[in-house]
């Protein structure tokens, strides 16, 4: 409503002053009027195909009408209904058009596709902008940044001159930059080409990639921010390959840790390692049913795991030592083979109980999305704590066997089995315990498993494989060689797939360890000493 | 799916044996003939069983149905089942098994590939016929085999070309993540030709494979972040197998990729592979199938109550591997019927050109070339583990067993 919609009108000779107040009522009547005929016209595209949907969405975030927020919201959470003749109805039946009751038979969703969430995400940003809720004005400065468009700029800048939180302040300070870098003010554009520059995200780097087409005579001052923000991402990328090296090393590790103590201390070929693995994973997962009905205790399942997979593998692992481990001690092969039909017989028992399908374990809400960190830098939650649980099982393993009176046994049989036997040392005992303990250990490695991989009946048969290859490097024997060991193999591989692949990658490090262990065949940290000639 | 006791399931799926066992004695009304063998050649152990046991209970479902309809030609079905353990050429032998020991007439079985690879030179050596009911790479063609899946024109493309439309986002970068084997390796290569002739160069293609099973997705994700990162609309096509699959849609979800921003359209996960997972991160991401359990209409009730009845488990889901069992068994019962004889000779020949209203709500016929005509649907993952279906082809599409962007593949007679 310009002036110029005015002068259209014929109208009398009337003095200046009364017209404008008079013009001014007008235009306030109307535009309430006007949008609310947008409204009406816009809403029942919402009952109609994807397309007409999005175009119906985009309209009604444009429109400043205090009724299309809670219809979008409610579209957006999936309850809103339509009927065969095109009403929409919100829950509870009443027609979202009217605000009056309606009949709702035969009514059905309406569904949405990509194509109307992205247009729901930018329409529900512009209305959700004046929110009350900090948080919500934050998601709606990021759904701006992702839709932005030219009539975002004058929203976006009164937004950002009455905002008062900081971090939502420099939201939408990016938010009117994506804007600007759309908008014809070409002074504005310098800035925020600039602006985005700064930013140094993958985002804004698409944005100014996206936005170099467009302006030829600025490819300058844009190739300028991509290199900064290039710079700035290649430390980052660094920053994040080293952590994901280091997750996987922790996965390595904590696979590894319970064959370091059977297969390291007491010389055990235990083929069915990964399946105490499997097992403490299979307790989290009854575990965590258990816990379902108890709505206080649910969130807590996965800490309660950790000890219940510690027993259960534990109970595995001494049955499994005193029942057939124990006669066939110095008989490395027969171990062997005998360790591997036990694994064998654990999946296919797992798979009679649990079926062959993978069993969901959730995961706690602290434990999902990413974590930032200042630079922007982004480790994801679950990765994060399982490289914390595995050093804090390690530290068990370490406490365990320094300072209890079962570790010092336990060091004692392992150096002498025959003058520990005369102090008084059960030595049948001690390697029960320390086999059990060692499958306990896996079993907690399980309860970590369970969080990034299926939990499966073959979840161990991927692991048996990298846990001997992180001992044998490491140095049998050596607790802190499995440690060295594990997180110099998932850096060493991390660092390689992006070059070779992860086929390749796997290979590439396979290799490099046989070329390794042809050197030195004691691995990293060989024990030196009697036990070591053994 | 979670809530599903896993006692309730084995003592379901030993009912079912049970109950298929016990037809004889409920039934006396078949006629003098032996019974028809059918061979059941699928994976109950290993990578392959999280997929392959459904099949095996389909096919158990499918013997119980036709013989509680009084058999074939009057005769009774009998299935004898094998475990080829998801290990390659074991599948081999165990073929051979079921053709020279058991005698069977009719085989349905295998799943990836590599496992068809491997049985197909059993049963062209032994005059056999296999029901091979699995999307697959195309570029074969045995006379003893039937393809009851889909061949690259009724999935891979069609899907592509979705996410390449206004709908799909308009995707121009894709990045095509897929496990090292035959299937995703031809498939990767037929959509790069593909691609290529719809003005899509190679610096917008990113191509990954990952090993069977594998886990740690961390690096593949964030690369595919920083490939769509160079402003052009970007998309995933996975043809990622088995299991590995939930590691990965985890890893989209906690890397915070959202459906609206990059689309990920899989052709090998289905209900049954997302039971397994959380699936609200994922909701939005696409499938391309040829059936979708969420299939409104009368063939797929009755499918989905047949198998729910049979399986004695209201919530178990139904997938489109499956289905295609459904189709081949109807189809072959059929064929039987027309032969009046279960000679593989006369069976092949009466087998072209049947026809089934399949599951899918389509009328599907088996195409000279031993594939069938399908429809094509995509669907978006919805937060309880079904598909929004948000794109179909109007008719069913006749199966292209050679891809025309192969390019050996151009002398060859079409």
């Amino acid at each position: 409503m310009a002036p110029g919609t005015a002068r259209r009108y014929p109208f009398p000779k009337v003095p200046m002053r009364q017209f404008l107040l008079a013009l001014g009522l007008l235009l306030w009547l109307a535009l309430p009027a006007r949008a609310q005929d947008a409204f009406t016209a816009a809403l029942p595209g919402l009952a109609g195909g994807f397309g007409d949907i999005a175009t119906s969405v985009e309209q009604l975030g444009a429109l400043a009408d205090p009724r299309a927020l809670p219809i979008l919201r409610v579209l957006q959470a999936g309850q809103l209904q339509k009927t065969a003749n095109g009403r929409l109805l919100l829950p509870g039946n009443i027609d979202a058009l009217t605000g009056q009751p309606a009949d709702a038979s035969g009514a059905e969703t309406v569904r949405l596709n990509n194509r109307v969430r992205q247009a729901l995400r930018g329409a529900l940003g512009r209305l959700q902008l004046a929110s009350p809720d900090a948080a919500e004005r934050g998601a709606a400065a990021e759904a701006i940044f992702r839709s932005r468009s030219a009539e975002d700029v004058p929203t976006l800048q009164a937004a950002i001159a009455r905002e008062t939180d900081a971090g939502v302040k420099a939201k939408l300070i990016l938010a009117l930059a994506a804007a600007q870098l759309v908008a014809s003010d070409e002074e504005a554009k310098r800035a925020a080409i600039a602006r985005l520059g700064a930013a140094g995200t993958v985002e804004a780097r698409a944005l100014l990639i996206e936005a170099r087409a467009a302006n030829p005579g600025m490819a300058a001052a844009i190739d300028a921010s991509i290199a900064n923000i290039d710079q700035s991402l290649a430390i980052r990328r660094a920053v994040e390959t080293l952590f994901q090296g280091l997750s996987l090393g922790s996965v390595l590790l904590l696979a590894a840790l319970g064959l370091a103590v059977t297969f390291g201390v007491m010389g055990v070929i235990n083929m069915a390692h990964g399946e105490f693995v499997m097992l403490g994973a299979y307790a989290t997962f009854m575990v965590q049913e258990a816990c379902r009905g108890i709505p206080w205790l649910a969130p807590w399942s996965l800490p309660l795991s950790v000890p219940a997979a510690f027993l259960l593998a534990a109970a595995a692992g001494a049955v499994l030592e005193r029942g057939l481990i124990r006669h066939l001690y110095g008989r490395p092969l027969e171990t062997l083979l005998m360790t591997f039909g036990v694994g064998m017989i654990l999946q296919q028992a797992v798979r009679l109980a649990f079926g062959a399908q993978n069993r969901e374990v959730a995961s706690p809400a602290w434990m999902q999305g990413t974590l930032m960190l200042p630079g922007g830098i982004s480790v994801t939650q679950n990765r994060l704590w399982i490289i914390v649980f595995g050093i804090a099982v390690l530290l068990l393993v370490i406490a365990a066997i320094r300072f209890t009176r079962f570790g010092l046994e336990m060091r004692a049989v392992v150096q002498n089995r025959r003058i520990a036997a005369t102090m008084g040392i059960r030595t049948g005992r001690v390697d029960a315990l320390t086999f059990a303990f060692g499958s306990g250990i896996a079993g907690m490695a399980g309860v970590a498993l369970s969080q990034i991989d299926n939990v499966s009946p073959n979840l161990g048969t991927g692991y048996i494989i990298d846990s001997f290859m992180v001992v044998v490097f490491g140095g049998v024997g050596s607790l802190a060689g499995t440690l060295v060991g594990a997180l110099t193999l998932g850096v060493v591989n991390k660092v390689l797939e992006p070059y070779a692949g992860a086929v390749l990658a796997k290979v590439f490090v396979l290799v490099a360890i046989m070329l390794f262990i042809q050197r030195r065949p004691r691995g990293l940290f060989a024990l030196k000493g009697r036990a070591a000639e053994s | 799916m979670t809530s599903t006791s896993p006692t309730l399931t084995r003592r379901a799926a030993l009912g079912g044996l049970g109950a298929a066992l016990a037809m004889p004695a409920l039934r006396p009304a078949f006629g003098q003939g032996t019974p028809i063998k059918v061979g059941v050649l699928h994976s109950l152990s290993g990578t392959m069983a999280i997929s392959e046991t459904a099949l095996r209970d389909t096919v158990l479902m499918m013997v119980d149905w036709v013989n509680s309809k009084g058999g074939v030609m009057g005769r009774k079905v009998e299935a004898v089942v094998v475990d080829p353990a998801s290990n390659w050429p074991l599948f081999a032998e165990k073929a051979r098994e079921l053709l020279q020991v058991h005698k069977v007439d009719v085989t349905f079985g295998c799943w990836t590939s590599v496992s068809r690879k491997s049985v197909l030179p059993v049963f062209e050596e032994l005059n056999g016929m296999l029901f091979y009911p699995v999307q697959y790479e195309g570029e074969e063609e045995s006379k003893n085999i039937f393809y009851t899946g889909a061949a690259p024109n009724q999935q891979a493309i069609p899907a592509v070309e979705y996410l390449m439309s206004k709908d799909g986002g308009e995707a121009k970068r894709i990045a095509l993540l897929g496990t090292d084997y035959v299937y995703p390796r031809t498939t990767n290569r037929i959509l790069r030709g593909f691609l290529k002739s719809k003005g899509i160069g190679d610096a917008d293609i990113m191509e990954e494979y990952t090993p069977f099973g594998h886990s740690d997705w961390q690096g593949i994700v964030a690369r595919v972040k920083r490939f769509a990162s160079e402003g052009k609309k970007t998309a995933i096509v996975s043809t990622i197998n088995g299991d590995a699959n939930i590691p990965f849609y985890r890893e989209l979800g906690n890397q915070g990729i959202k459906a609206e921003d990059i689309p990920c359209v899989a052709f090998s996960v289905g209900e049954e592979e997302l039971a397994g997972i959380d699936t609200k991160p994922l909701v939005g991401h696409l499938a391309a199938w040829n059936y979708f359990m969420s299939v409104q209409g009368t063939p797929n009730t009755e499918f989905k109550q047949l198998w729910q009845s049979y399986i004695k488990n209201p919530k178990r889901v139904t997938n489109d591997p499956m289905e295609a069992t459904y189709t081949g068994f109807r189809m072959w019962t059929q064929a039987v019927e027309k032969a009046k004889s279960t000679k593989v000779d006369d069976v092949r020949a009466a087998m072209i050109g049947q026809k089934l209203m399949a599951p899918c709500g389509y009328e599907e016929e088996m195409l000279p070339n031993h594939h069938l005509s399908k429809p094509v649907l995509i669907g978006e993952v919805q937060e309880d583990g079904q598909f929004n279906i948000v794109w179909k082809t109007p008719n069913a599409v006749k199966a292209e067993n050679w891809s025309p962007f192969i390019p050996e593949n151009a002398n060859r007679r079409r």
